[in-house]
């Protein structure tokens, strides 16, 4: 019962942590048509930042600040930089690209923090609930985790839904011609959406280093999930995406508690090659067909 | 007939070409470096099975370390005892099929799929495959994976070896040589492909699936064949990587590998054997230069080992952004340009 | 287009031709080419004034924390021993290559020590899955496989096998056998859990376990090195209520399971092995999750039960640690002397006595030989004598066991001693634990012939 209890509760933080990431990869392929596999590097790199700042000695809160701003500084440069000149080519050459990217940002880290492996702080505190005689795996990293990505959820849906900027971004992401005829400031928008997205990315790297240890590497597995995740809702819907984070989260803490932690990886893979093979529009996508 | 015939014939005369040449290096160079060229070989093979796939056919796959697994799995296993049932021959054939085989299957799902689905379903391939490895530990090894026993080369072998190039034949030499002659296999094969009816399915598919249908192509057939035949070249990748390590393990096949090998496509430039072997001889040689020149800039070893990938990634990104025809087909495209202002037309 | 190909043609044909009269005035090959040169082959990497050494340790990735210090200790000795004149005029020039635990690397990393620096021996390369990647290319090599840094049984169990390699520290089925008996013996009707890594290191340490505590052991849960999401591991172990969890670990996940084990609430005993307990180190990796939520230093393990098989740095009084410190302050690199420079300093130690008994002519044969011959009566740090002789090339044949205390190995046992199989444990009576050091910090063994 306990165990069930704490395997489940484990992967319900882990989940968020996926539907963090799996919603930046969204944001990004709703504006640019591109998946960014380059997100988990990025956002190692700003977690580095975070444990530079906190292993000089300032607060954990100063540190995690400094990774969301750079967080959002590394998407606008990359969008403006590198990924505008290949937006609307080939999408082989996007992929490509930002494959490209990964393997930079990896080497960079590595020359730049080292190939060490790090402890990395939680704040709150990493002690298990009681309730009862009964410890629960619910510490208040886990409660901040949950809590932090729900409240930049809800950000981004105000922000979508209830501003004019948001409103703006929509519809550049929606289509850049009429955007544009409008008066819309199409490349704007798209800097700020992979800026935002970026920031997202972050976040989900500060949260899964929390508490554990982090090297140049740490985040790899973390862009098969999140991509898992993103495809599990459809690639194209920011609920969705949320809703197949918790989903794999949970199926996958099961596997990697009941069957064995080796096996993880191949049920992501066997997750996402049903999901696209039988319902490629996604679990919770709007009835329309979608080419995959 | 007449024009496969040439055709045949002109990559055949390549080929031997080749081994004169591999014959002539080999001989000439000590055991570390025919342990490095090794390693080229079989980056090499497997960057040609990739450039056929993502060049001709416009398939992305950052699964085929994965594939590569596979084929040196099939080998370790067939090599566990001293005196092994079958000959190295055989074996190489063998561990190309199984991973033909597994190809089939993966590529069945992948025709379904497109750009950036199909780099993410094979990037979850590439990270999935070494946990069987590891599930299955009893069979396959664990985290230590399968020690590979290459046996001694035959008598003949030597014979033959000591008579054409005056030399013994070193243990790593032997490996060498098989890894380079797999190599010519393999590119003679891959070239009459691409030039044939096939590879001109495969083409037409890449740049137009729609007019490539009305056509009368298949496109899921076309698709499963890219991906088969590619898989084989990773097979056989992996058959050399297993006799030249020593070892199937799974740390060898990480991520890492299958973004190695896309790099040496994307810098040889997509769709060219020659550009293929040029990536590998990069990937090869190209660290130990850079690892010098960093340490020398005053980085310390482990840092100085990183500066490689480094120096691959942004040449990757540099290419696609200035140069998507890759470092040979800018080259070539340079070449004809200059060739045509000369002559003053089109040939 | 067509004349372009015959020009090709036959520029093959000639060089092929030439090739072949070049190699005919090589003539045939004689078959026996192989043994003239034994005596010679053994000489490589030996000069009248050095000879060359190397060894692969994981200075990268999730073994590097305490492991990557292992080879800075054997350099500090080598030094220290160099500046003393070397062994018989010879300085000793070790080479650490980096291969991050990753057991491709290491094979490619030793290729490159025998082929291209062409070392005499490889000495303390480091790891389980690493090193049984490359044991048999060196055996095949003739390479002397020296002090392997790991405690699988294979590095010595079967020397006809593998002739060139012997192991140092206590195997890890000894480890499992002594520990095994102790819980049996003192707390009968404690529930085991086994907490071990997916590869030799676990099933070795297993397999000695399991002699005395089969019918204790009410799970065992394996985590694989380089996950380091092991919460639903320990949530599985703390479902079958251990009293005890024996855990077979290396220092990363020491911290990583003491760190989960908090967060679920989970407080067995522990027993941590010796490659996995350095109180310092995993109390430093524990401050640093937990932003002081933990103590973070060594008092982080109080309580667990260890084992000691060398002298280490909670010893200050040691003649063996105090001159251990002396060689760091005087040739040590950047930070402070540790347990694992300590134990890369006492295989280091081992090795100059290695070649001392090999005498002036080294020979690779010759070394081992006199590893053979001699090795079981050495005396060193070591709290028990090593094993080497034509039938085994185990290394230390015991261990005592600990309960840490503020970074303190508080004794619960003597030194007992044992060897692989149903070998019985005793209590050591040979007297190794209490020598000390000779003057000027090096050995004097006489060479045999």
């Amino acid at each position: 019962m306990q165990q069930l209890v704490n395997t489940l509760l484990g992967g319900l933080t882990l989940g968020m942590v996926y539907a963090a990431f799996a919603l930046a990869l969204v944001m990004i392929w709703r504006s640019t048509r591109i998946v960014n596999f380059a997100q988990a590097p990025m956002a190692m790199v700003t977690t580095f930042i975070a444990l530079r700042i906190i292993e000089a000695g300032h607060s954990y809160w100063l540190g995690f600040a400094a990774a969301l701003l750079a967080g959002l500084l590394l998407g606008a440069l990359v969008e403006r930089v590198l990924v505008r000149p290949v937006e609307g080519k080939a999408e082989i050459n996007a992929v490509i690209l930002t494959l490209g990217l990964f393997i930079v940002l990896h080497a960079l880290a590595s020359v730049v923090f080292g190939n060490r492996y790090r402890s990395f702080p939680a704040a709150f505190g990493i002690r298990g609930m009681e309730v009862g005689d009964m410890t629960i795996a619910l510490t208040g990293f886990g409660i901040f985790t949950i809590l932090a990505v729900l409240a930049v959820m809800g950000l981004l849906v105000l922000l979508f839904r209830f501003t004019d900027l948001g409103l703006r971004m929509r519809a550049s992401a929606y289509n850049q011609e009429v955007a544009r005829l409008l008066g819309v400031r199409v490349g704007h928008m798209l800097t700020l959406g992979w800026a935002l997205a970026s920031l997202v990315g972050s976040l989900a790297g500060l949260l899964i280093a929390g508490g554990s240890l982090v090297h140049p590497g740490y985040m790899d597995a973390v862009v098969v999930y999140g991509f898992v995740a993103a495809v599990l809702g459809g690639l194209d819907s920011p609920a969705g995406a949320v809703v197949g984070g918790l989903l794999l989260g949970v199926s996958l803490s099961l596997v990697s508690g009941y069957v064995g932690s080796e096996l993880v990886a191949l049920a992501a893979l066997a997750i996402l090659m049903v999901v696209l093979l039988l319902r490629p529009q996604g679990l919770f996508a709007q009835a329309r067909e979608r080419r995959v | 007939m007449t024009r496969l015939g040439r055709l045949l014939r002109s990559h055949l005369v390549v080929a031997a070409l080749g081994v004169v040449m591999i014959v002539l290096v080999l001989s000439s160079v000590n055991d570390f470096r025919a342990v490095q060229l090794t390693q080229m070989a079989y980056l090499g093979i497997a960057a040609g099975g990739l450039t056929i796939l993502t060049g001709l056919n416009g398939q992305i796959s950052l699964g085929h370390g994965a594939l590569m697994a596979i084929g040196a799995y099939t080998t370790a296993l067939l090599l566990q005892d001293d005196e092994p049932a079958l000959p190295l021959l055989v074996i190489l054939v063998v561990a190309t099929a199984v991973t033909l085989a597994v190809g089939a299957l993966i590529g069945i799902a992948a025709a379904r799929l497109h750009g950036p689905y199909l780099a993410g379903a094979t990037l979850a391939l590439a990270v999935a495959v070494p946990g069987i490895a590891l599930y299955f530990g009893d069979a396959l090894g664990g985290e230590q994976g399968l020690r590979v026993r290459v046996p001694d080369a035959p008598g003949w072998v030597l014979d033959a070896a000591y008579f054409v190039t005056g030399q013994d034949l070193t243990p790593s030499k032997y490996v060498a040589y098989l890894g380079w002659f797999t190599l010519v296999v393999a590119y003679v094969a891959l070239a009459n492909l691409s030039r044939s009816r096939v590879g001109r399915r495969w083409r037409a598919v890449r740049d137009d699936d729609v007019a490539a249908e009305v056509a009368g192509i298949g496109l899921g057939r076309a698709r499963v064949s890219a991906f088969v035949v590619s898989a084989a070249a990773a097979g056989a990748a992996g058959f050399v990587m297993a006799t030249s390590v020593r070892l199937a393990a799974p740390s060898g096949f990480s991520l890492t590998l299958s973004l190695t090998l896309l790099t040496a496509v994307v810098l040889g430039g997509l769709g060219s054997l020659t550009g293929a072997l040029v990536g590998a001889a990069l990937l090869t040689f190209l660290p130990g230069v850079v690892t010098d020149a960093g340490v020398g800039a005053g980085l310390d070893d482990i840092r100085a080992a990183e500066l490689a990938p480094l120096v691959y990634g942004v040449v990757m990104v540099a290419v696609i952004l200035l140069a998507p025809s890759g470092l040979v087909g800018s080259l070539r495209s340079v070449w004809l340009r200059h060739r045509t202002t000369v002559k003053g037309e089109t040939p | 287009m067509r004349t372009r190909h015959r020009r090709l043609a036959g520029a093959v044909s000639i060089l092929t031709s030439l090739l072949l009269v070049a190699a005919c005035g090589a003539g045939g090959r004689s078959d026996d080419d192989g043994d003239g040169d034994g005596g010679s082959a053994s000489d490589v990497g030996v000069t009248a004034d050095s000879i060359k050494i190397g060894g692969t340790f994981p200075l990268t990735g999730v073994a590097a924390p305490g492991y990557s210090e292992i080879p800075t200790g054997a350099q500090a000795y080598f030094d220290w021993v160099n500046d003393n004149g070397g062994v018989y005029g010879r300085s000793i020039d070790f080479e650490v290559k980096d291969d991050g635990y990753d057991p491709t690397k290491t094979s490619s990393l030793t290729n490159e020590l025998v082929l291209q620096d062409q070392v005499f021996a490889t000495v303390g390369s480091l790891g389980t899955p690493t090193h049984s990647a490359v044991v048999d290319f060196l055996n095949d090599e003739e390479v002397p496989d020296l002090f392997v840094s790991s405690g699988s049984l294979q590095w010595g169990d079967d020397p006809e096998a593998r002739p060139m390699t012997f192991g140092w520290q206590p195997d890890y089925e000894i480890e499992g056998k002594i520990i095994g008996q102790y819980v049996a013996e003192e707390m009968p009707d404690a529930k085991v859990g086994l907490f071990l890594q997916d590869d030799d290191f676990g099933e070795d340490a297993e397999l000695g376990v399991r002699q005395y505590l089969d019918e204790q052991i009410v799970d065992v849960q394996r985590y694989t090195s380089g996950n380091t999401d092991i919460g639903p591991q320990i949530a599985g172990l703390q479902a079958s209520k251990p009293d005890i969890v024996l855990a077979f670990t290396t220092p990363s996940y020491t911290a990583l399971a003491q760190l989960v084990s908090l967060k679920l609430g989970f407080a067995p005993q522990w027993y941590v092995s010796n490659v996995g307990s350095d109180p310092a180190l995993v109390g430093s990796l524990l401050e640093q999750f937990s932003e002081g939520a933990v103590p973070g230093d060594a008092s982080a393990l109080n309580g667990v039960m260890s084992s000691e098989y060398i002298p280490g740095i909670d010893a200050q009084d040691n003649a063996w640690v105090q001159l251990w410190q002396q060689v760091w302050d005087a040739h040590g690199a950047k930070g402070e002397l540790t347990n694992y420079r300590i134990y890369g300093m006492s295989w280091a130690y081992t090795f100059v006595q290695a070649l001392q008994a090999a005498g002036e002519d080294l020979t690779r044969e010759g070394l081992v030989d006199a590893l053979e011959e001699v090795g079981s009566s050495l005396e060193g740090p070591n709290l028990a004598p090593y094993r080497y002789s034509d039938d085994s090339h185990l290394g230390i044949s015991g261990l005592q066991l600990v309960q840490l205390e503020n970074g303190v190995g508080e004794p619960l046992t003597d030194v007992l001693v044992t060897d692989i199989g149903d070998a019985e444990i005793a209590t050591d009576d040979s007297g190794q634990a209490d020598d000390g050091p000779p003057d000027g910090g090096i050995p004097d063994v006489d060479a045999v012939d």
